[in-house]
């Protein structure tokens, strides 16, 4: 994709004071952009008057080959979407096929998968945070305890499937197979030592005085914007909005787990930092719940063909609240082997659009801790 | 006050760097190459392909029914079925593969060719330290043919499940050849 000129001429900008605007390319091999993501930055002075994204750079033509494959053959390369979250993609996927071929889940696979999906928001949120810190300058320590967790997860999710990132662990009907021995265990501990790092990871710098002052009142998102953008997730979240699609769809089994939503109040990257600090501990409540509830009994619903489903002709969009928002799948049906449409609604993409929005008229060095509040991976954002 | 926070943080930082110094626990890198990490039952890599008895090729248990080659997300698996048909474990003559070359390169590691496959023929490996200073990159049934030992070494619990099974229907196969009349000499 190629991003039209800016507007150097645009009047009342640059001219009335004498001197030129400066075009910065931020990216795409630029450390803060998390990715291979690049700004097209117009800086008066320091401040920022025009901001385009520049994506595409990750694009792997993800759909048109979710067209040609079986519908099996998709559920790998939907975990190559937010690599961080395989588990949630395979969800949002197999979601919208139980959807299109009126497929029933077993119940212990259902809490098999919101264990998963809480274990992937979990490490997703402490990630997010540790590199939203980095960006704000605590080089290092916050990313390294993050990762530490992270770590302990994602054992628990090699041990289960097999792969530590990329899991390809649900299928539609269910989930692939059933818990190692120990596993349990493993998990109930894991979740029990993770509220004191959460304690811990606050005291770290969520009362710091500098990284308030820095964060405080930066990369507003007003509630309207946020409701008429499209964005979901933390980030709207954030900005007061209550809607979690855990709570308006109440996919799965997640009508039967007590939690709240927290929500933020002004919209800015501290609140969104916050909401997300807050969400894990959300997790923590349910994951501790499904922990105990999980009941006994088959994972795979035995009349699901995984080869060859010829799904009735017909549509589906299937979604789910995935760490950064809401990830939804749109399929359509012709009766082959395979979709004739295969669409995906990335909420890293959506959330990218209020980019330039939240950073017109702030200093440079907040676009980078800005964008890292957003949450984006870029392989969901170009697919 | 302020500087509370910023206090609290260092605090915070302090008692984990000494930390690290008293409780082996807090010491969490694993120092590869020389110390590894256990591994897992269910580690899957890239996939080979089960044979049984001494012969690599002529154990093999693949009957070139390409269903793996047909599933593959990436289809980096290429087979030619044989001509000659060669007896399996029931003792039934079988297909077998002149050709079956996966391109290591190409494979994504996900396992649905094992997952399908319904000879227990193709399963994943762990081996991981794959690098190599050439681009022969695509491996030839010859390099992808591993022992039935080796599968049990490395999965254990999926193996003796596997074992089980086909010894059952081995066990039944010979029940059924047993009872069955035999024509009466003339």
């Amino acid at each position: 994709m190629i991003a039209p000129p800016p507007q150097l001429s645009a009047p009342g900008i640059g001219d009335s004071v004498g001197h030129d605007l400066l075009e910065v390319s931020l990216g795409p091999h630029h450390p803060s952009t998390h990715g291979v993501f690049r700004m097209d930055v117009v800086l008066d002075g320091e401040t920022v008057v025009k901001l385009t994204p520049v994506f595409g750079y990750l694009h792997r033509n993800h759909e048109k080959i979710a067209e040609k494959n079986s519908y099996l053959a998709s559920i790998p390369y939907t975990d190559r979407l937010d690599y961080m979250c395989s588990m949630t993609n395979n969800w949002a996927y197999v979601l919208s096929v139980e959807k299109l071929a009126g497929l029933a889940v077993p119940e212990r696979a259902e809490y098999l998968r919101v264990i998963v999906a809480e274990l992937t928001r979990l490490f997703n949120h402490a990630c997010l945070a540790g590199f939203l810190l980095q960006d704000m300058g605590a080089l290092g320590t916050p990313m390294m305890y993050a990762f530490r967790e992270r770590e302990k997860i994602l054992d628990l999710f090699e041990s289960l499937s097999g792969s530590r990132m990329m899991c390809n662990y649900m299928r539609f009907g269910g989930c692939r197979c059933d818990l190692p021995a120990g596993w349990l265990e493993q998990a109930a501990k894991v979740a029990a030592d993770f509220a004191p790092f959460l304690d811990q990871f606050e005291a770290l710098l969520s009362e710091n005085e500098i990284l308030r002052a820095r964060c405080e009142g930066v990369g507003v998102l007003p509630r309207d914007l946020a409701v008429n953008a499209g964005v979901t997730g933390p980030g709207l979240r954030a900005s007061g909005v209550n809607y979690d699609i855990r709570k308006v769809d109440q996919y799965g089994v997640y009508s039967r787990f007590k939690f709240r939503v927290p929500l933020g109040g002004r919209g800015d990257v501290f609140d969104r930092y916050m909401v997300r600090i807050l969400e894990m501990r959300e997790s923590l409540r349910i994951l501790d719940q499904a922990l105990r509830d999980l009941p006994a009994g088959a994972i795979l619903n035995p009349r699901v063909k995984l080869r060859n489903l010829r799904p009735k002709a017909g549509e589906a969009y299937g979604r789910i609240e995935a760490p950064k928002g809401e990830l939804g799948f749109y399929l359509i049906s012709d009766g082959g082997p395979a979709p004739y449409r295969y669409r995906v609604r990335p909420p890293s993409l959506v959330n990218l659009t209020v980019l330039e929005d939240m950073c017109l008229g702030h200093a440079i060095a907040d676009v980078v801790i800005i964008l890292g509040s957003i949450d984006i991976v870029l392989g969901e954002v170009d697919r | 006050m302020l500087g509370c926070g910023i206090l609290r943080g260092l605090i915070e930082t302090g008692r984990n760097f000494c930390g690290s110094y008293y409780d082996p626990a807090r010491l969490t890198t694993v120092q590869y190459p020389e110390e590894k990490l256990a591994p897992q039952e269910n580690a899957r890599t890239i996939p080979f392909l089960v044979y049984d008895g001494n012969d690599p090729l002529a154990g093999l248990r693949c009957t070139a029914c390409t269903i793996c080659e047909l599933e593959c997300p990436a289809h980096c698996i290429k087979i030619v079925k044989d001509t000659a048909k060669k007896p399996d474990y029931l003792g039934k003559m079988q297909f077998q593969p002149k050709v079956f070359d996966i391109d290591i390169a190409v494979c994504m590691s996900c396992g649905i060719c094992a997952e399908v496959c319904p000879f227990d023929s193709i399963k994943m490996d762990r081996v991981f330290e794959l690098a190599c200073d050439h681009r022969a990159l695509v491996f030839h049934r010859t390099d992808l043919a591993k022992s039935n030992e080796y599968f049990r070494q490395i999965h254990p619990l999926e193996a003796a499940v596997v074992d089980a099974s086909r010894a059952e229907e081995r066990r039944k196969a010979q029940a059924r050849k047993a009872s069955s009349p035999v024509p009466a000499a003339p």
